[in-house]
Parts: C-alpha cells; sequence; structure tokens
C-alpha cells in the first residue's frame, strides 16, 4: 500500500536535496535524449553544451546578458504571483516598453542632447509597461475580472501595435521592419559601461536588489503577500485590496517595460514583434521555480538560458532544429514542477500489517 | 461590396481549429484543470499527425484512401493523447501547480511541433521550408458531393471537410453530455467542488484524468484539420500561430457552453481574417491594426461577463486548483 500524506514542514536541507537531484536527473534525461538524436557519446554533448554558454568571452557575456534579461522580466512578474495575479502578459508588458523607447528614438530630433533623449526613453518605457499592465489590474480590481487571459490578450494586442508601427516605420521601405534606429548618430542608445553588455547586467542586478528588499522588507511587500495568501484577511486587517491589485501589476508592468527599455536602449537598437521571444512566458517558470525568492531567481534564470543555449549549440553543431532548445529546457521544467510533490508530501510504504489489527 | 458567399466559408475554416480547441478546453475545465497547455496540445496533434502521413507517403507505394486518413488520424491521436497524459500525471498526481505545468507544456509541445517539422523539412530538402503533404490533404479536404453543384447555399454550407463537420458534431455532442447525462453531471461537480464530489462517491482522480485526456484529444484534432484540410497539407514551422491561445479565450467567451462555441469560433474565424476583406488600398499599416480584432473582442467579453457576474456564467469554481483528499 502506498499512502501519501501532506508535509508538515522540511529541512532546508532536504528540499534543496530533492530540487538538486530532479535538476541532476533532468539534466541527465537531456543527455540521454540528446544521444539518441545526435548520436553523440554525452562527454562530447556537455562539453558542447558548455562551450556554447562559456566558451568564449563574448559568448560568456551573452550568456549574462540574456540570463540578465531574463531575469529582470522574471522580477517583473513575481510580485503579481505572490499576490496570486496570474500576469501572463509580460510578453506585452516588455513590448509596449520596448515600443515605448524605439518610438522616442525615432521621433525625436537626432540633434537634442543624448541625455533628454534617454531620459524621455526611460519614463516613456517604464510608463507604457506599467499602462499595459493597468488595464487589466483595474477590471480585476473593480470587476474580478480573469486576469490570467485578460493579460494573454494584451500580448496580442501588443503585438499588433508593433507590427503597425513597424510597417508604419519601415526602413527600408517594403521591408517591414524597423532597422538599427539613429544608426549614425547613436542618438537614445545607452552609452557603454565597460563593455556593451555590463550596462543591462548593472542594471538587472539594482533590480533584483531592489525587488528583494521590496518583498521582504517594506510595507507593500508585506501587504501584497497577505493579499495572495488570504484575501478576506487582508480586507480584515484594514488593506485596501484594489489598491494594492492596482500598485502592485504597475510595478510589474513598469519593471517589464524597463526590460523592454534595456532591449531597445542597450541591446538591438530597434523593435520587432518577436523582440521579447517568449520570454514573458518562460518568466513565470523561473519565477515559479525560484518561489518567488529574487535571490534564487538569479539561479534559475541562469540554468534555463545555460539549458537553451547549450542546447542551440548542440542543435547547430548537429544541424538539429533550433527547436531543440525549448524542448530540453521544457523537459527541465516538467522534472522541476514534478519534484515539489516530494516537497510537499511524504510518501509511505505500508505492509499490510496484522499486528495491528490485534490491537484493535 | 463585401464579398460574404467566400467570406463565410474562410471564417468557418478559420473557426474549425478554434472550435476543437475550445471544445476540448472546456471538457477539460469542467473537470476542474485549467489546461493552459492546449495551445502546445494543438502544435503536438498537427504534428503528429505530419509525420504519420509523411512516413506514409514516403513508405506506402499506393495510397488507399483509409489509411491515408486513420494513420494521421491515430497518430494525432496518441499524440494529444500523451500530453493529456502528461499533463495529468503532473497536476492530478503530483499536485503540480497548474498554470506553471500548462505554460511548461506548452513551450514543450511547440518545442516539439517545430524540432519534428524542422527535422522533416531539413528531410525532404525542399528550397521553401515547409513540408507538403498535398495527397494525403486531398483526401481529408475531400468537400460534400453537392457542394459544387448548389451555388451559394453550396458554397457557405456544404463546402467543408468531414473533419468540420464532426468539430460541430464533437460540439453538440459535448454539449449534450455535459447537460444532460449523468456522467456529465458528476463531471461537473468533480470541476465545482471536488470534495462534494469525493463524498458522494465520484472517484474524482479519474473523472479529472479522462476528461482532460478526452480533452485534449479533441484539442488535438483542431491541429489536424489546421494542417490538413485549413493549411492543404503545408506544414511550416510557427504556422499555427496563436490559434491555441484563442481557443482557450474562447471558453471563456463562450461561457463553458461547448454549443455556443460552434457560433463563436466561426465568429473569431471570421475576426481573424477580417483584415484580408476589408479594402486597406495602400495603407498596409493598418491592417495590423484589423489583425487586432479577435483579441480585443475576447477582452470585451471577458470584461462584460465578469461586470454582470451572473451565476450561470461563473468558471467551474475549483478551476485551478488541485485536489488532495486529506486537506479539506
Amino acid at each position: 500500500m502506498i499512502r501519501i500524506s501532506k508535509r508538515g514542514s522540511i529541512s532546508r536541507g532536504k528540499a534543496l536535496l530533492i530540487r538538486a537531484s530532479a535538476i541532476v536527473l533532468a539534466i541527465l534525461f537531456c543527455a540521454l535524449l540528446t544521444m539518441i538524436t545526435t548520436g553523440k557519446n554525452p562527454v562530447d554533448v556537455f562539453s558542447s553544451v558548455i562551450a556554447g554558454s562559456f566558451g568564449t568571452k563574448r559568448k560568456f557575456w551573452l550568456f549574462l546578458q540574456n540570463t540578465a534579461i531574463l531575469l529582470c522580466i522574471s522580477l517583473a512578474v513575481t510580485p503579481a504571483f505572490k499576490m496570486r495575479c496570474w500576469n501572463l502578459g509580460a510578453e506585452g508588458q516588455v513590448l509596449t516598453g520596448a515600443m515605448a523607447a524605439a518610438a522616442c528614438m525615432v521621433l525625436m530630433p537626432e540633434t537634442l542632447p543624448n541625455w533628454v533623449v534617454l531620459l524621455t526613453m526611460t519614463v516613456s518605457s517604464i510608463a507604457a509597461g506599467a499602462l499595459w499592465a493597468a488595464i487589466p489590474a483595474y477590471f480585476k480590481a473593480k470587476f474580478n475580472t480573469n486576469e490570467t487571459l485578460f493579460t494573454l490578450m494584451m500580448n496580442y494586442v501588443a503585438t499588433q501595435v508593433v507590427a503597425f508601427f513597424c510597417v508604419k516605420w519601415e526602413n527600408p521601405k517594403g521591408s517591414c521592419k524597423i532597422g538599427v534606429i539613429n544608426q549614425k548618430s547613436h542618438s537614445g542608445w545607452m552609452p557603454e559601461v565597460g563593455n556593451k553588455y555590463l550596462l543591462v547586467i548593472l542594471a538587472v542586478v539594482l533590480v533584483t536588489v531592489f525587488m528583494y528588499f521590496y518583498l521582504n522588507y517594506t510595507k507593500h511587500g508585506y501587504e501584497l503577500s497577505v493579499v495572495g495568501e488570504s484575501e478576506r484577511t487582508a480586507r480584515y486587517i484594514g488593506i485596501k485590496v484594489n489598491r494594492v491589485i492596482l500598485r502592485t501589476m504597475c510595478l510589474s508592468g513598469a519593471i517589464c517595460g524597463l526590460a523592454g527599455l534595456l532591449l531597445v536602449g542597450c541591446i538591438n537598437h530597434t523593435v520587432s514583434t518577436s523582440l521579447a521571444g517568449g520570454q514573458g512566458f518562460t518568466a513565470v517558470m523561473v519565477s515559479w521555480l525560484a518561489k518567488f525568492n529574487p535571490l534564487v531567481m538569479v539561479f534559475t534564470s541562469g540554468l534555463l538560458i545555460f539549458m537553451s543555449t547549450g542546447a542551440g549549440e548542440i542543435a547547430t553543431n548537429c544541424g538539429l532544429n533550433r527547436a531543440f532548445g525549448d524542448l530540453l529546457s521544457s523537459v527541465l521544467i516538467f522534472f522541476i514542477i514534478g519534484s515539489e510533490f516530494f516537497i510537499n508530501y511524504q510518501i509511505s510504504f505500508h505492509k499490510k500489517n496484522r499486528e495491528v489489527r490485534k490491537d484493535v | 461590396m463585401f464579398d460574404f458567399v467566400s467570406f463565410i466559408p474562410r471564417a468557418v475554416m478559420q473557426g474549425i481549429p478554434l472550435m476543437y480547441g475550445c471544445v476540448g478546453e472546456t471538457i477539460t475545465e469542467k473537470s476542474g484543470n485549467l489546461n493552459l497547455g492546449t495551445a502546445g496540445i494543438m502544435y503536438v496533434g498537427g504534428i503528429c499527425g505530419v509525420i504519420g502521413s509523411f512516413l506514409y507517403e514516403s513508405y506506402a507505394a499506393e495510397m488507399n484512401d483509409f489509411l491515408t486518413v486513420l494513420i494521421p488520424l491515430s497518430c494525432c491521436i496518441a499524440g494529444s493523447l500523451l500530453m493529456g497524459l502528461l499533463y495529468c500525471f503532473l497536476t492530478v498526481t503530483l499536485r503540480a501547480n497548474q498554470n506553471v505545468t500548462g505554460l511548461a507544456l506548452t513551450t514543450f509541445g511547440v518545442g516539439l511541433g517545430n524540432f519534428f517539422g524542422g527535422s522533416i523539412i531539413k528531410l525532404v530538402d525542399s528550397d521553401i521550408p515547409t513540408v507538403i503533404l498535398t495527397r494525403s490533404s486531398r483526401v481529408f479536404a475531400r468537400t460534400l458531393p453537392w457542394a459544387e453543384t448548389t451555388g451559394w447555399f453550396g458554397k457557405i454550407f456544404l463546402s467543408y471537410s468531414a473533419l468540420a463537420y464532426f468539430a460541430i458534431l464533437v460540439a453538440v455532442l459535448a454539449s449534450w453530455f455535459l447537460n444532460h447525462t449523468r456522467l456529465g453531471l458528476q463531471l461537473r461537480s468533480t470541476g465545482e467542488s471536488p470534495a462534494t464530489a469525493d463524498a458522494a462517491g465520484i472517484n474524482v482522480v479519474k473523472y479529472k484524468y479522462v476528461a482532460t485526456c478526452v480533452g485534449s484529444v479533441i484539442s488535438g484534432l483542431g491541429g489536424l484539420y489546421y494542417v490538413m484540410d485549413y493549411a492543404c497539407g503545408v506544414w511550416s514551422n510557427n504556422a499555427f500561430g496563436d490559434r491555441g491561445w484563442l481557443a482557450v479565450a474562447l471558453v471563456i467567451f463562450t461561457i463553458w457552453r461547448p454549443s455556443v462555441s460552434i457560433f463563436s469560433s466561426i465568429v473569431f474565424g471570421g475576426l481573424y481574417i477580417l483584415n484580408v476583406y476589408i479594402p486597406t488600398g495602400t495603407n498596409l499599416a493598418i491592417k495590423e491594426i484589423y489583425k487586432m480584432a479577435p483579441y480585443v473582442v475576447t477582452i470585451v467579453v471577458l470584461v462584460i461577463t465578469s461586470m454582470r457576474n451572473k451565476r450561470e456564467n461563473q468558471p467551474p469554481a475549483a478551476l485551478g486548483l488541485s485536489y488532495f483528499r486529506e486537506e479539506r
């Protein structure tokens, strides 16, 4: 007989052990999958995975930068999730933020001093991201509209808005793409700090620290976790639930907008409908896998980026499809999701025991 | 003049994959499982059908009509069933978070579709990045014999393939099953309050598993229809797009009623292709704005249903929650 019961509590070490073994199992399973599809031996597979992320100096910086962007979006969705508000609209919020930044770059004259352009870009992308999240939040607070689907649909609206401007401001004509904006004047390009990757990383480190303190040591953070645990309790102790929902969602959108700003201002210097590239959804998983802890998220987002770039590297080396990366990272996520069960529940095996009956 | 005779059949054909997805998801949600993996499942359904018919087309010397349909169909059913089982194993047996599992399932399904799609494209080594299965598609897309001879009536009502009529049949059957049978009542009760259902002697785990798997199979058929009929047997990566998510949104649009989905998925199909039919002249950018229509309409409906807040229009009460017997 198998009996499943809920665990009262679990020691940190044990929980960590379960998670770590899930990750190891997942990696072994992925290696097995790769071996079957490519016919390579596991040492080759692992060495090319590691070479994919850390092989050269440039790849390593790129790895850090990609991790930073994913981490930024994950941090953005976290406060909303902690409030049990499923913001699946990060994709759209990043896109609107990016669009706002790109619009500033296109519309503002190139003769203006760069700091004016940068400041306008920053303000407008953060505002645009926040607005994109505030719309569903308002209806959630006022009419309890389902935010999961609302934010999801807002993604596609945002995609179409970007598509509209891509056609409107196409460059060169007929390409339906906005090429690199201000290629000559570099107006609206973020300045390089050290190298061209460092600024993004530093910005996200700041956001991480901010989010850690915001969630754990501020009144706002406390309020939103109470709302997440129980709305009735929150109302009872005098928290204005509607205001908390609006405020938290706006914060969530604002940080997404910031991610969009970084994508446009620092990395791509252009905007396209595939700019966010599904990271809004990956971020949900990153945040959840880290149990909403910003510091753990640094690790989970790194792990996911490592997996997908590694798998991408294998795919290009062996002539497989790029989608192989998505496959492997979702396998990893399945394993970690599954491992939560062993953290929350205890399985015990009973043999049919006659002695017990005697006692009765 | 707006060309209804050519618009309506296109809208219906656009709507059929959505209808499959919506009905499948409704059945799933009635058991209390919010399966956000539907987008991935439809993808997997499509690619499994493509793999099946690709293998059959490449290895069979002569193609038998019956097998041409049966092989992709059973591959599609098997693939989407496995996806449903995976979702159930994680959320029902291991009680994982449904939203996260669903999203991971979508990533997985889309990845799987693109991976195998890409691999097959590589195998056939064609100039364009697509797999073309014209011979199978011709069998799948066979319409009713009177479609050509009955003028506009035939075009609007008879010009669809068997899978399209099957979608309508499935929607009607699902509606009847949910509202007029004992099993349907018990299924709804597991979605509303699994603890009560459990106390009444209903096997909650079994209902959740069966409903989710049946739902996934139905959704998977939507993917198959899309590739084989709508896209004329042409698979290209990411062509299916966001239809899976629209299907999930449609469930809310139809307020959990499969019978309503027949009409509303056709409306959505129409909205989806509206941009092609509205004349815009040289202003191509405005077309992108028209493409927003289905999403904006979904949002409006979402807001209106939540504002009216009627008892019978609510989602299943235990939607999205895992059930653990000892936790009551």
